[in-house]
């Protein structure tokens, strides 16, 4: 019951943020030079002003700005995201074949950054102080700085080029069997590019979780206990620290997918990210604004399912609010 | 005066700010240590770096001297960050102090706009209006700032919000001053610390986008910048890697410096509380 009023909650908050989301996408249409009658002169060769007038009207290019919102916003809720110009395709269309591989490198990342990042947070936070977290906690903040396209190159130079152990890019052998051991072969260098910086960030919130537990009186008691000192991390330490590191998946959603956009660029992985790169050099507005609203609604679905996670973690959470 | 000593003392903001002073004087000494356009051709292409005392770092594929356009992109990436920095504490400030004094109508209109940036993935906004705007250094500075000003209006409205109650805001009210005078004037300046805070994190963040952004084509072409350094030297990745590993340490390395500081204000902080 918990569940099903927080999944209630958190979908009715996210109606304004979309509507904001999809009025903001409609600002950027209207403020980009030319419009889509432009657009439609530019293939067609040209034509006189009357052509160009009726095909105004045609598109609803003549009405009020509140009139054409109306249209763009409806055209979208029906699920109808326009027409891309470089693929000639349905944007959706698109979108829908591109997205599982961009989803799958994110959890990657994410899963390769929680266990490096969990293993080192837990390393450094059970002696705070020490040489070991010192070390441990500067290298994270060193990781953080390097830039992930960066990282990617060197790691093709490495591993690709230099001893011949993965595959440069793309994300299938070309002319080889195929598979599923093949495309995840393909994506251990986007992985590592794109989720490096996330195992600092793991660390680093697991870390301070930790220290912050160290100093709190439950910890003290069970000490007092007499438990043992492995148990009094295990336990007592690490277990509430685990919560920030949850609320982060969710909050790091957009930037990891932002992330992707690069990585998937340096290692030619068709996925949104390189989607979206190929929607710009393009010069694709339809498109890329299907990658932006897709982004929300990935973030949005990442979150909801990091407030799942959490409602079974934490009994507070909504337990005492309607 | 007293806190910035305090930031030196630690071993962090020591090392960080040392290091971000050599570099802020780099970029700014650009034009006078290395004299002239930075993308005009200058020696033979691809020269290893120490093989030629004329460039110490070596050429790229067209014969540009690497470190000319090292000291260059300097100036676009610290610009980038500092200025990104300026304009995301400015409006995030702003619309934190109204959105937590006058509360009401104003702080629910504000806040569900920056639930909406935040929701919509930063780098990919930041590239949808790069693209829409051109791909000019006033576009990315605006790109880059329209997502990075939640972050500080959150910190400042929590700030005013706790503050907005205390007695000096009443005698204000009571002095009959207007409610953004006592805002601005009286309640900002005491959340002007846990804003501050965040600026490492915003230049840091801003710095890799724009790294990114330029590495992708998005900058300036006329611009030397090291995300387009490293994006030039893709293509000799094979055989003369020297090309993209000087730009890509630096962008590390100035990342770094300013986490260094930002971690150095922290622990400040933690010790005179």
């Amino acid at each position: 019951m918990r569940t099903v009023r927080l999944i209630a909650r958190r979908l009715a908050a996210a109606v304004p943020t979309v509507l904001l989301v999809v009025l903001g996408t409609w600002i950027l249409l209207e403020a980009a030079p030319g419009d889509a009658a432009d657009a439609y002169l530019a293939q067609a060769g040209g034509g006189d002003a009357a052509f160009v007038a009726d095909l105004r009207a045609r598109f609803g290019l003549d009405l009020s700005g509140p009139d054409r919102f109306a249209i763009f916003a409806l055209r979208l809720a029906a699920g109808d995201l326009g027409t891309s110009v470089v693929f000639s395709r349905p944007v959706a269309a698109v979108i829908a074949e591109r997205i599982p591989i961009t989803l799958a490198l994110m959890v990657a990342a994410v899963t390769f950054a929680a266990v490096l990042g969990t293993l080192g947070g837990l390393l450094a936070g059970a002696r705070p102080g020490s040489l070991g977290d010192r070390l441990l906690s500067t290298a994270a903040l060193a990781l953080l700085a390097i830039p992930s396209f960066w990282l990617g190159l060197l790691l093709i130079r490495w591993f690709a080029v230099q001893l011949g152990w993965l595959p440069v890019g793309g994300i299938r052998t070309i002319g080889g069997a195929g598979g599923v051991l093949d495309t995840a072969r393909h994506l251990i260098l986007p992985t590592l590019a794109l989720g490096t910086g996330y195992v600092a960030l793991y660390l680093r919130t697991l870390r301070a979780g930790m220290v912050d537990a160290w100093r709190a009186d439950h910890v003290r008691a069970a000490r007092a206990r007499g438990l043992s000192e492995r148990a009094v991390v295990w336990g007592a330490v690490a277990r509430p620290a685990f919560l920030p590191v949850v609320v982060l998946l969710g909050q790091q959603a957009g930037t990891l997918f932002g992330g992707s956009v690069v990585v998937e660029t340096v290692f030619a992985v068709p996925g949104m990210g390189r989607l979206a790169y190929e929607a710009v050099a393009g010069r694709d507005l339809a498109l890329l604004i299907g990658v932006v609203l897709a982004g929300t609604v990935v973030v949005i679905a990442a979150n909801l399912l990091v407030d799942l996670v959490m409602v079974r973690l934490d009994p507070r959470i909504g337990a005492g609010d309607a | 005066m007293r806190d910035v000593l305090a930031v030196l003392r630690t071993p962090e903001g020591a090392i960080g700010s040392g290091v971000l002073i050599l570099m802020v004087a780099a970029a700014l000494l650009a034009p006078v240590l290395a004299p002239g356009d930075p993308l005009a051709i200058v020696g033979r292409p691809l020269r290893l770096p120490l093989a030629d005392p004329r460039f110490p770092l070596g050429t790229d594929r067209l014969g540009r001297d690497v470190l000319t356009g090292l000291l260059h992109g300097a100036r676009s990436t610290l610009g980038t960050g500092a200025a990104v920095m300026a304009a995301a504490l400015l409006l995030g400030g702003a619309v934190g102090t109204i959105a937590g004094y006058l509360g009401g109508a104003a702080d629910e209109v504000l806040m569900r706009i920056a639930d909406a940036v935040q929701t919509v993935p930063g780098f990919v906004l930041a590239l949808a209006i790069v693209s829409v705007a051109g791909p000019t250094q006033p576009a990315i500075l605006l790109a880059l700032t329209a997502g990075a000003w939640t972050g500080p209006a959150r910190v400042v409205r929590a700030e005013v919000m706790a503050l907005r109650s205390r007695p000096f805001v009443d005698a204000s009210r009571l002095l009959g001053r207007h409610p953004l005078a006592i805002a601005f004037g009286g309640v900002l300046p005491n959340a002007l610390g846990p804003l501050l805070a965040l600026a490492p994190i915003v230049v840091a963040g801003a710095m890799l986008s724009e790294a990114a952004l330029t590495f992708l084509g998005l900058g300036d072409p006329n611009v030397a910048t090291w995300g387009a350094m490293i994006a030039e030297g893709r293509a000799v990745l094979r055989t003369a890697p020297h090309v993209i590993v000087a730009p890509g340490l630096a962008v590390a390395v100035a990342v770094l410096a300013v986490s260094l500081l930002g971690e150095g204000m922290q622990r400040a902080a933690a010790r005179r509380t």
